[in-house]
């Protein structure tokens, strides 16, 4: 895969690439290939116009670009075109959710969102593991409405079970919001089986797929989640866009957490009726460029194929577990030697913060990420209050992952760690 | 590696394992807990003045963090205890004010004495809050325990 680097402007050192040598930091942000900024410039230059307002034809052009942008997401993730709901991020898609529900909750919606609404006494689950992006909206949603939020603990190193998750299903058991693949562990959640338990006890499933919509092959209509969220920036396009999917007749039914222009039938001085899915949702002026440009990057990542991406950062995932697990005094959080886990590997470094080891590592031109990774509660759970990720995506190769192991090799001796204190135990 | 020897001189390595003035205060005048939402560094600053509020009798610390925030809030245990208040306001001040130099000019050794081994770290903008943990926690507790003459600072 080592050809397609060329494809990426940040590291092209030649021609003024910023990104220096060893990018393991992909989970935060993904670099952009030339053809996704190609595509945001050539909407830009040529075909910029306002969508679904108007009758020019040039609003009809960029209206279709958009929309045809929305069909080619759709397919992408395995949904229909009207599953698919434009949002700022991830982030946003998991608060259009939340928000909606607790708008039925509070009677908006009329009896068709009532089967979205929660009562007092029903439940929300989730995992310990979660990023805050799918934790604290469920938290207000809880406060919003008296249900009550239930965690799924994680064991010493991070990870859940499914019968941890079973056991915290009931009755009242309305919501269950998880993530596809962890952003700190790079565990991959029994999806299907989440989803039959949940299913079975009438709640709804939503899914954090940040982490694995840009690393493997999504088809969420054959997963059967009724929700779901991911960003355009962790997926090798733009910042700015983001995906909400959810299954026809629920989107059809959710209250809009966000009014305005674009999202309407009809509309009196004292009420207001909204569009079916997807438009009821797209409140005001859209990210058209970060649409079109979004489309292409799935357009880069299908001619590569998903399976390939997925064997790639699977194997770079491998040597660095494998080379990591051999380093005395650094831990691994998450899966260990020989477990499948996705292209991301977080290790805390006995003796040694986190911040020291990154500054340690830039200093070597390795770029990671360190710090809780919007995931406090997983690092409580550790008993630490950071850890240092490395991540991978397509264009990562076998040379940086070794830089990194290599690098991390020297650490302790540095801070002057070297014989093996008990501090910061991950059991 | 030499950026790397500027930020983590020998002598800051040395505070952060030290960790001078680590421990609980009993009575303590003021007390302050500061944290770093971005790491999840944490430090509670306590001190205890003297009869008159002018002068720091006591000064104790309690934290988790990084290297940087442990060896500052280390130094600064150092340089504060039996100080005057007004003399330490404008240590913090000084201090403040080389960690935001980005690098430039000669930080004041006489006014800052060891804290000067900080300089190297105002050219890491991440970096810089490491270092404050400690000095701000301090501030805060001086405003709290109502030292007279100067308002509180950001
Ligand atoms: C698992 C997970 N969920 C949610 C998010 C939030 O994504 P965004 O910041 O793009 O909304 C992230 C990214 O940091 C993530 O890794």
């Amino acid at each position: 895969m080592s050809d397609l680097r060329r494809d990426f402007p940040a590291f092209d050192r030649a021609s003024g690439g910023s990104t220096p040598t060893a990018y393991l930091d992909s989970a935060a942000t993904s670099q952009r290939p030339r053809q996704v900024l190609d595509a945001e410039r050539e909407y830009l230059e040529h075909h910029l116009a306002p969508v679904h307002r108007g009758a020019s034809a040039a609003v009809g052009h960029s209206t279709t670009l958009f929309e045809d942008a929305r069909a080619t997401v759709a397919r992408f993730v395995g949904a229909g075109e009207r599953e698919i709901v434009w949002t700022e991020n991830a982030t946003d898609a998991i608060n259009m959710v939340s928000l909606g529900i607790a708008d039925a909750s509070a009677g908006l919606g009329g009896a068709s969102a009532r089967s979205l609404a929660l009562e007092p006494g029903d439940e929300i689950v989730i995992t310990e593991a979660e990023h805050h992006a799918n934790l604290i909206p469920w938290q207000r949603l809880a406060a919003k409405t008296g249900a009550r939020l239930r965690a799924v603990r994680v064991d010493g190193h991070g990870l859940w079970s499914i019968d941890d998750l079973a056991a915290e299903l009931g009755d009242r058991t309305r919501i269950v919001a998880v993530a596809e693949v962890s952003n700190v562990t790079g565990y991959l959640a029994p999806v299907a089986d989440v989803v039959s338990l949940a299913h079975a006890r009438g709640a709804r499933v939503v899914l954090d797929a940040c982490q694995s919509v840009p690393h493997r092959p999504t088809d969420f209509g054959a997963m059967g989640v009724d929700f779901a969220a991911f960003s355009g920036h962790k997926m090798l396009g733009p910042n700015g866009i983001g995906v909400l999917y959810g299954r026809e007749e629920l989107l059809d039914v959710l209250p809009p957490a966000r009014t305005g222009g674009s999202t309407i039938t009809r509309v009196t001085l004292e009420t207001a009726e909204f569009l079916p899915s997807p438009h009821r949702f797209e409140a005001g002026t859209q990210p058209v460029s970060q649409a079109v440009a979004l489309a292409e990057a799935v357009r880069y990542l299908e001619a590569i194929g998903m399976d390939a991406i997925a064997r790639h950062e699977s194997e770079l995932a491998a040597r660095i577990v494998e080379g990591v697990s051999a380093l005395p005094g650094v831990r691994i959080i998450g899966p260990g030697v020989g477990v499948e886990r996705a292209g991301l590997v977080a290790v805390s470094v006995d003796g040694v913060h986190a911040h020291d080891v990154g500054q340690f590592l830039d200093e070597a031109g390795i770029i990671v990420r360190v710090g809780h990774h919007c995931a406090q509660p997983l690092h409580r759970a550790l008993g630490i209050t950071a850890s240092t990720r490395a991540s991978a995506h397509v264009y990562t190769t076998d040379d940086e992952v070794d830089r990194f192991v290599d690098a991390l090799a020297g650490v302790r001796g540095f801070f002057g760690v070297s014989d093996a204190p008990a501090a910061a135990v991950i059991a | 590696m030499s950026g790397l020897s500027g930020l983590y001189q020998e002598i800051i390595l040395d505070q952060a394992r030290a960790r001078h003035g680590d421990g609980p205060l009993d009575h303590a005048d003021a007390e302050h807990h500061e944290f770093n939402p971005t790491c999840g560094d944490e430090l509670t600053m306590r001190i205890r003045l003297d009869d008159s509020h002018a002068r720091i009798a006591e000064l104790a610390w309690q934290g988790d963090g990084c290297s940087i925030s442990m060896a500052s809030a280390s130094t600064l245990a150092e340089l504060a205890t039996g100080r005057d208040v007004d003399e330490v306001r404008e240590l913090i001040d000084g201090f403040r004010a080389m960690l935001r130099s980005q690098g430039q000019g000669e930080p004041d050794e006489e006014l800052l004495g060891d804290a000067i081994a900080f300089h190297g770290v105002s050219k890491y903008v991440m970096r810089v809050k490491c270092a404050m943990l400690g000095w701000v926690a301090l501030e805060a507790c001086l405003t709290e325990a109502g030292s007279p003459t100067h308002p509180a600072v950001e």
